[in-house]
């Protein structure tokens, strides 16, 4: 089939394809972040994680020859990270940003330590799913080929939000970030369970690595993330600790990153990296524009040391 | 009679072990958490099969063991002074700044585009107006984090880095954009400095003068913390922002001040990277200084005179990365790897104040 010229609906189009496939990493990320802070701990380390987890993917990947033990691989990779920031957290006097801002030098730093004989080698990618099957444009079909992650990752934010509203895990997450005494008096251990919220956090972060070396971009290499990781901190409060929010929140970030490479593709290429920076510049402005001085943030847990 | 408490004696027992011990805890902690990620680093070093001891061995010989090791170690100095000033103002108010690459790539810049104009000018008055760009652009830049933090309540952490990331972003387009220099074809980079416009090296010294600048400032910011009363009223809102307030202390002016004043320090460090070192702004001006930065203030527990020996060993460590890639075989992050381990060291040594008795003054009286 040959390609049909469809002018400028190519901008929204690409735009589109470009939020499904960008937002993945963003959805995942920001899914692991707000079961972490949701109990009352923030982990500004999940860039290191996510790095770490892109180089580890890749590098099983490509020794096993699979991709989905690659992702198995990222995801351990990340509940280990969760657990060594979590147990730090735990001693008195530590503060959970510094530790994370730390654990994302140590994180960069081992992903391109061990990763640098990665860099050349190819590895298998992820498989994706057609669902554009019914156009006859092979843009429309080119644009929903949809990765098996981004929809593990929409029924993975509906599950949480369920988890949260009706589980007794939910619950208990729940209490630990809204107030450690509650918790100390339902004879909850409050530090095992931020241990273990901030360990799932980093799975859901290892994951979102592998979805960056395996499948978009789909190569390891030093700057295969561009601050999703981070980002993804300052999309937990925009989706207000809701994770049916953070899928939203996922897909409007995925889309202002593929702004700029959309418009390329139609030939506008001046003002390159302004577009680049679009994701960055949304956040700054979201953020600023749902903080305030005077009120704690609705829906954020009590316990989270960003927002009291 | 010998009942009777001699004031004199007394005091002359409370001089002695009883000061000088507690007081050592600020040095004796930080100095043990270094020892402890060196000590994990090793051994990191050891389960992938290669030698600490070749490693410190190269630190050494590359860092700090000749004259010109101690060149090499000097011209990372300078711009990891200012970069840690960036961190360590803001933090002594009790916010996590650490967006300062931003205000460096800004900074040099903005030294680069008024060396342009002012091209013809006598040079002392045209580097200060270089240097007062410098810092103007990156005062205002981490300015902007601490007016959103006061203004808005916009956390500054998160504020800062993502300013870093549009910090960069700017300046990519701007130097391959308006501010390029047609003839920069492989690498894109604004109009080179006329060579009156560069700033040279220090006598005696292989070191360039943004060291000494940068030194300087570090005493002066100590002087501004400890001994001014703008100081003691940052360091109140640092350690109690309620009581700040009640006390009636200009904590917002204080916020924006101190972030300002850090940003202006690491812009000034971006202005002696493009006038001493690159001759222009180009991308060798995103090197991640303002990263080390970081990690320089924290190991110095923000505190502006422990910067500076810090700084020295942190450039050591950064000027011996070539020698331990060709003699040890090891990529260029491992120093990277080190820094995270003795970041999370440190950090996990600050549960250790105040649990040692050792260090109370009152273990120490009546000895």
């Amino acid at each position: 089939m040959d390609p049909v010229d469809i002018g400028l609906w190519g901008v929204p189009l690409a735009i589109l394809a470009g939020a499904i496939r960008v937002s993945t990493p963003f959805l995942f990320v920001s899914l692991g972040e707000c079961v972490t802070e949701r109990s009352g701990r923030i982990n500004l380390g999940l860039e290191g994680t996510l790095i770490f987890g892109a180089m580890s993917g890749y590098a099983v990947a490509f020794e096993t020859g699979s991709p989905f033990i690659g992702v198995a691989a990222a995801a351990l990779s990340g509940v280990i990270f969760g657990l060594v920031h979590g147990w730090i957290c735990k001693f008195k006097g530590v503060n959970d940003i510094a530790i994370g801002i730390a654990l994302m030098l140590l994180g960069t730093g081992l992903a391109y330590f061990f990763g640098k004989p990665y860099i050349q080698p190819v590895a298998p990618k992820l498989p994706s799913i057609s669902l554009g099957g019914w156009s006859d444009l092979p843009q429309v079909q080119a644009a929903l080929q949809v990765n098996v992650l981004f929809l593990l990752g929409a029924v993975l934010a509906v599950f949480l939000w369920w988890m949260f509203r009706s589980t007794r895990v939910g619950l208990v997450i729940r209490v630990v970030g809204d107030s450690t005494d509650a918790a100390r008096a339902m004879g909850i251990d409050a530090d095992r369970v931020r241990l273990l919220s901030t360990a799932a956090g980093g799975a859901l972060a290892g994951i979102a690595g592998a979805y960056l070396s395996l499948y978009y971009p789909g190569s390891w290499n030093e700057g295969v993330s561009s601050g999703q990781g981070l980002m993804a901190v300052a999309l937990v409060i925009f989706a207000r600790w809701n994770p049916i929010n953070c899928f939203w929140a996922a897909l409007l970030f995925g889309g202002a990153g593929a702004l700029g490479p959309a418009l390329q593709s139609v030939g506008v290429t001046e003002g390159y990296y302004l577009f680049f920076a679009a994701p960055y510049v949304l956040t700054l402005g979201l953020l600023i524009a749902t903080s305030s001085p005077e009120r704690a943030m609705q829906g954020a847990p009590a316990e989270l040391s960003i927002t009291k | 009679m010998t009942n009777v408490a001699d004031p004199l004696a007394q005091r002359s027992r409370t001089t002695g072990l009883s000061v000088i011990v507690p007081r050592s805890e600020a040095v004796l902690i930080p100095l043990a958490a270094l020892l402890a990620g060196s000590l994990a680093f090793s051994l990191f070093l050891l389960l992938v099969g290669k030698s600490p001891l070749t490693f410190f061995g190269l630190v050494w010989t590359a860092g700090f063991s000749t004259a010109f090791s101690w060149q090499n170690t000097l011209s990372q100095v300078s711009p990891l002074l200012f970069a840690a000033l960036c961190v360590a103002l803001p933090a002594r108010l009790g916010l996590v700044v650490i967006g300062g690459e931003g205000a460096i790539v800004l900074g040099g810049l903005a030294a680069a585009v008024a060396g342009a104009v002012v091209a013809g000018w006598p040079p002392a008055l045209a580097l200060g107006l270089m240097a007062l760009a410098a810092m103007a652009c990156g005062g205002g830049w981490i300015a902007t984090v601490g007016a959103l933090r006061i203004k808005r309540g916009v956390n500054e952490t998160i504020a800062s880095l993502l300013m870093a990331y549009i910090a960069i972003a700017l300046f990519n387009h701007l130097v391959e954009g308006p501010f390029r220099d047609p003839a920069s074809l492989n690498k894109p980079s604004t109009l080179p400095l006329t060579e009156s416009l560069r700033v040279g090296e220090m006598p005696l010294i292989a070191a360039h003068w943004g060291v000494l600048v940068g030194i300087l400032a570090c005493i002066a910011c100590w002087v501004l913390i400890e001994r001014t009363t703008l100081g003691f009223a940052a360091r109140i809102a640092g350690d109690n922002l309620r009581a700040a307030q009640v006390q009636g202390l200009p904590v917002g002016r204080l916020v924006i001040g101190f972030t300002a004043l850090g940003g202006a320090f690491a812009g000034l460090g971006g202005f002696f990277e493009v006038a001493a070192v690159h001759g222009s702004a180009n991308a060798s001006l995103i090197a991640g200084y303002g990263y080390t930065g970081i990690l320089v203030a924290f190991l110095a527990r923000h505190n502006p005179l422990a910067i500076i020996p810090v700084a020295i060993l942190l450039g050591g460590f950064a000027a011996s990365s070539g020698l331990i890639q060709r003699r040890m075989d090891l990529p260029d992050a491992t120093i990277l790897v080190f820094q995270g381990m003795i970041f999370v060291a440190i950090l996990l040594s600050e549960t250790a104040y105040g649990r040692f008795r050792i260090f109370t003054a009152t273990y120490w009286e009546g000895r």
